[in-house]
């Protein structure tokens, strides 16, 4: 074997909750690398840790022991401030309930991550645009997001995701909340944004549909990563 | 500017939470602007009291009165430029409700001693040619309708009998400090009264007013003076119109701590509802927070976000409460003139308004603020849908 690097690597990753002096194990020992333009489904039951195993590759959450390293930085090593700007940069976000800003139009809520750039107004102006012509939402930029529906709210969550090219997409059940049409519509857009942009995407999903547009599929059950991934290539 | 944008999106979120914090504020800041402006109408004295001039009394107490032989002795001595005196007379003017401050003076001395007191210069002539004349102020003249001539009756209290004067003047103050509500007439005129009704009580003044050649020899220039007449039959007492005046506020200290007291309590409860408002909707936002944070924001644009809607709320409510404290204390005013002659709205208190509504928007910011940055994003995720 070479020394091939992943765009995320996690060794030995432990996490547990406390519930009054009960420790709880979420995740056990988690091993996992992510290629590069890889779009991963994780799947299990509810409770199984899927969730809690991407907050913490997204650097919202904290492991007990272990490491994750994205795009050649650990950031299991950062402190909260110096994980919040990382985040701002390397990770979009995409919410199986939107979390949009109910008082920002669409237009300024896919421009809030870039509030923490240097960018200028004009060039905010510019990437926003970019981002609303490729979920196509040009004509409802300045409706709020009580105005649209739960399919094109979900496509402003992700053109907000993308719009700081960030090194890693997770998304929580972004299908979740979604009819059968709105979902296929933004699996889709997922997709063209792995194979036309070439991101990566981690995403944790209840529904098979969902998880089969995925390259890889990874099973996770009582915090045990399945070793044996489904490969759909 | 995304920034204030967002804070004030967020204010108007519950139009009608927001409103009703707002009224509180400008309630509260209405209530202490005009609790503030009683204190300073109670200082007006203070305020009005010159560096230059000193007040001598008889050292037991105010009532006592100190001879008339002692002016020429004040006179002498270094440091010493003008002597004036009077007598409070406390008449009535044909009800007792109808209280204004009546004082015998010595006319010429007192108004050199007094130039913040103006007087148009043929009605001051008048007055001082005229043993019965008597001037007051522009409040009194507007309240009881007096015109230039005409005969007022005092009934005499401390001096008992009626008391007729011949309005010769009106008087109006320099300075937005100086009461314009007192009566003031000739000395002369009350000592020769009693010169022929009780004998013993003529001759005789309740304090002198002195002017001084420096300011800055005050504490020299009344230790003199007292000294002059140590171990006589009346000693005096000589202090800066100043701390006189102060003298006459401390027998009162009991009711302007009370008021203070009631004016940060007002702020205090405000702070409280304010801060219940802002618990509240940090409490609904805690999703929004998290979802800010899993951005990349971190806890200065939170604490940004929350102060933001806090002091805007509350500078509002400010501003409104500062609007409606004028025409407020003019109301106040008209109605308690004859206790509160001077009642004007400082700069001062409008400062203390602004400093109280910063105070209130920002104490209110700081429980929301702390526990918005606490909390864990997995919590506050799960806190959406």
């Amino acid at each position: 074997m070479g020394n091939k690097t992943f765009i995320v690597e996690i060794k030995n990753l432990f996490k547990s909750y406390r519930r009054g002096n009960q420790i709880l194990p979420v995740l056990k020992d988690i091993n996992l690398d992510i290629d590069e333009g890889e779009f991963l489904a994780l799947m299990g039951p509810s409770g199984s840790g899927k969730t809690t195993l991407l907050n913490l590759i997204a650097g919202i959450d904290r492991a007990d022991s272990g490491t994750i390293i994205v795009g050649g930085i650990e950031i299991t090593s950062l402190s909260e401030t110096e994980l919040a700007g990382w985040r701002a940069y390397n990770v979009g976000f995409i919410f199986q309930f939107y979390n949009l800003i109910p008082v920002l139009t669409a237009y300024e809520n896919i421009e809030l991550p870039l509030l923490l750039t240097s960018l200028s107004k004009k060039e905010r102006r510019e990437h926003v645009e970019i981002a609303l012509r490729l979920v196509s939402l040009e004509d409802r930029m300045d409706h709020y997001p009580g105005q649209l529906s739960g399919g094109q709210q979900q496509r402003v969550a992700i053109a907000r995701a993308i719009i700081t090219d960030p090194t890693i997409l997770v998304a929580d059940e972004p299908t979740g909340d979604l009819d059968r049409d709105s979902a296929v519509e933004i699996l889709g857009l997922m997709e063209r944004l792995v194979h036309e942009l070439g991101k990566t995407i981690i995403m944790v999903t209840h529904d098979p549909r969902a998880a089969k547009m995925a390259h890889i599929i990874m099973h996770l059950d009582k915090g045990v990563l399945n070793a044996n991934p489904q490969n759909h290539y | 500017m995304q920034i204030l944008k967002i804070i004030t999106k967020n204010a108007l979120r519950h139009k009608l939470r927001t409103f009703l914090t707002i009224l509180g504020v400008a309630i509260a800041i209405l209530a202490f602007g005009l609790l503030r402006t009683v204190i300073s109408a109670w200082y007006a004295g203070v305020e009005a009291s010159s560096a230059s001039r000193l007040v001598t009394r008889n050292s037991i107490s105010l009532i006592f009165p100190l001879p008339l032989s002692y002016k020429d002795k004040i006179r002498q001595v270094d440091g010493v430029k003008l002597v004036s005196f009077g007598n409070w007379f406390g008449g009535i003017y044909i009800d007792e409700k109808n209280f204004f401050a009546n004082y015998a003076v010595e006319p010429k001395g007192y108004l050199t001693l007094y130039p913040e007191i103006t007087i148009p210069e043929d009605q001051k002539k008048a007055f001082l040619q005229d043993r019965k004349g008597a001037v007051a102020g522009r409040i009194l003249i507007e309240k009881y309708r007096w015109k230039i001539g005409d005969i007022i009756t005092l009934k005499g209290t401390i001096f008992p009998g009626e008391w007729d004067f011949v309005l010769r003047g009106i008087y109006r103050g320099r300075d937005k400090t100086v009461d314009e509500s007192a009566f003031i007439f000739q000395w002369d005129y009350l000592n020769e009264t009693l010169k022929k009704t009780t004998p013993l009580r003529a001759d005789q003044v309740g304090w002198y007013m002195i002017g001084i050649t420096n300011p800055n020899l005050a504490a020299d220039v009344a230790v003199r003076i007292d000294k002059t007449f140590k171990n006589s039959l009346a000693e005096t007492l000589t202090e800066t119109e100043k701390a006189f005046q102060l003298g006459f506020i401390s027998m009162t200290e009991a009711i302007i701590i009370a008021i203070k007291l009631v004016s940060f309590v007002v702020i205090f409860i405000i702070m409280v509802v304010v801060a219940n408002t802002m618990a509240m909707t940090a409490r609904e936002r805690i999703g929004e927070y998290a979802v800010f944070k899993t951005l990349g924001f971190g806890g200065w644009h939170i604490a940004r976000l929350i102060f933001g809607e806090s002091l805007l709320i509350s500078l509002i409510g400010c501003i409104l409460g500062i609007v409606l404290t004028f025409p407020a204390a003019d109301i106040f005013s008209s109605s308690l003139r004859t206790y509160f002659p001077v009642f004007n709205v400082a700069t001062k208190t409008i400062y203390m308004d602004i400093g109280a509504s910063v105070l209130v928007g920002s104490v209110a910011a700081v429980f929301p603020t702390w526990r918005a940055i606490k909390i864990r994003i997995a919590d506050g995720l799960r806190r959406i849908g």
